[in-house]
């Protein structure tokens, strides 16, 4: 790879990429309430996917329910959400990931944070938050911002599961649609 | 109007290895009617019984789920109906206590007590959804009603109390939820 491809790999986030990470990582569910931030490069393109299970939800806090319940059949599940959303669903988070320890399994959209802006130094309050957050509900985390991230993906998932932990992704930037 | 221990006492009898998934007023008189291990307690947060029990029914397609929810508890997760409506679940059972109240957080009553909750559930796409406000109905279609093709709705017109011991600590423990998976990976 020559360093003109490689500063373009560097500066995207290819949503067909996170896409076949998760396929890799066995998720069959995708648990979904509709965020700006990853919906035309991530949302829509899974929702053609046949390769998954698209479930609309209505609240975030939901899909926290839903993919607790489906680990009881051994399912793999992403929650896709923004960061709004995972704020909202606290409780439920504080209860599933932290408490039971269930393999909850959060990709979360930092919508309004520039690339290549660290989340810490984000203007808005929210983005700056999710971090925090997910430190104090001892939620490991790793921030996907290009396609040089997303091989974190498939590992930390499979983990999850395995050893019945939570996990985080956030997305740094806007994902491009396959 | 009935009462939610005997309408349980009554659903008893028709439970065989049904998943049954009640929440707080309803657990704790499930628990006290029916303590067995295929009873999936391990909600964490108030309102999400029926989207865990929506998440049981996905992944143990060959077990048909019971939800013994609250109206209060309802109300916090009013979408939830939205969400079962459009995944149609075919082996999944929605009972609703309906008394009008906050009845395991002291019995403050609700916004507003006189809803319809079965043609909330039917708007939102359930197969079917009933009312109940007499036992003997109740008593006379609730074996018909767990085995129709879901997602089914039963609201359940209730008076409040009087409740069953509340042993909260028990009811969330971890040795439950092990309990709980150990009989559904045993094949109970």
């Amino acid at each position: 790879m020559d360093d003109q491809v490689k500063d373009q790999a560097a500066e995207q986030l290819s949503g067909g990429a996170i896409m076949d990470a998760m396929k890799e990582a066995g998720v069959e569910y995708i648990l979904s309430v509709p965020d700006l931030h990853t919906s035309y490069g991530l949302l829509l393109p899974i929702a053609d996917d046949p390769d998954f299970k698209l479930i609309r939800t209505c609240k975030e806090d939901e899909c926290i329910g839903i993919s607790a319940g489906l680990s009881y059949g051994d399912k793999r599940a992403v929650v896709l959400i923004q960061y709004t959303g995972f704020l909202y669903a606290q409780n439920a988070i504080r209860a599933m990931a932290a408490e039971q320890q269930k393999p909850i399994c959060l990709m979360i959209g930092l919508l309004g944070k520039p690339p290549g802006v660290a989340p810490q130094d984000a203007k808005r309050i929210g983005v700056r938050s999710v971090e925090p957050y997910l430190d104090f509900m001892g939620i490991p985390r790793a921030l996907i911002e290009t396609d040089d991230d997303v091989p974190l993906i498939p590992p930390a998932i499979v983990d999850a599961y395995e050893n019945q932990h939570p996990t985080a992704f956030l997305i740094g930037r806007r994902p491009i649609a396959p | 109007m009935m009462n939610r221990l005997e309408c349980l006492k009554i659903l008893a009898q028709h439970v065989t290895d049904e998943i049954v998934a009640p929440t707080y007023s309803c657990a704790t008189d499930w628990m006290a009617v029916n303590d067995r291990p295929l009873n999936y307690y391990g909600f964490g947060a108030m309102g999400l019984a029926s989207s865990h029990a929506l998440g049981l029914a996905l992944a143990r397609p060959e077990k048909r789920v019971i939800v013994l929810d609250g109206d209060g508890s309802l109300l916090m997760n009013l979408g939830t109906l939205v969400t079962i409506g459009a995944v149609q679940p075919k082996n999944f059972v929605h009972f609703v206590g309906h008394n009008g109240s906050y009845e395991a957080n002291g019995g403050a009553l609700l916004p507003n007590q006189d809803l319809d909750f079965a043609a909330f559930a039917r708007t939102a796409g359930y197969k079917s959804a009933h009312t109940f406000t007499d036992i003997d109905d109740f008593a006379a279609k609730v074996g018909d009603v767990i085995k129709a093709e879901g997602p089914v709705f039963g609201n359940l017109v209730i008076e409040q109390g009087p409740l069953s011991n509340r042993d909260y600590s028990e009811i969330h423990s971890a040795k439950r939820r092990q309990v709980f998976r150990e009989a559904l990976d045993s094949g109970a």
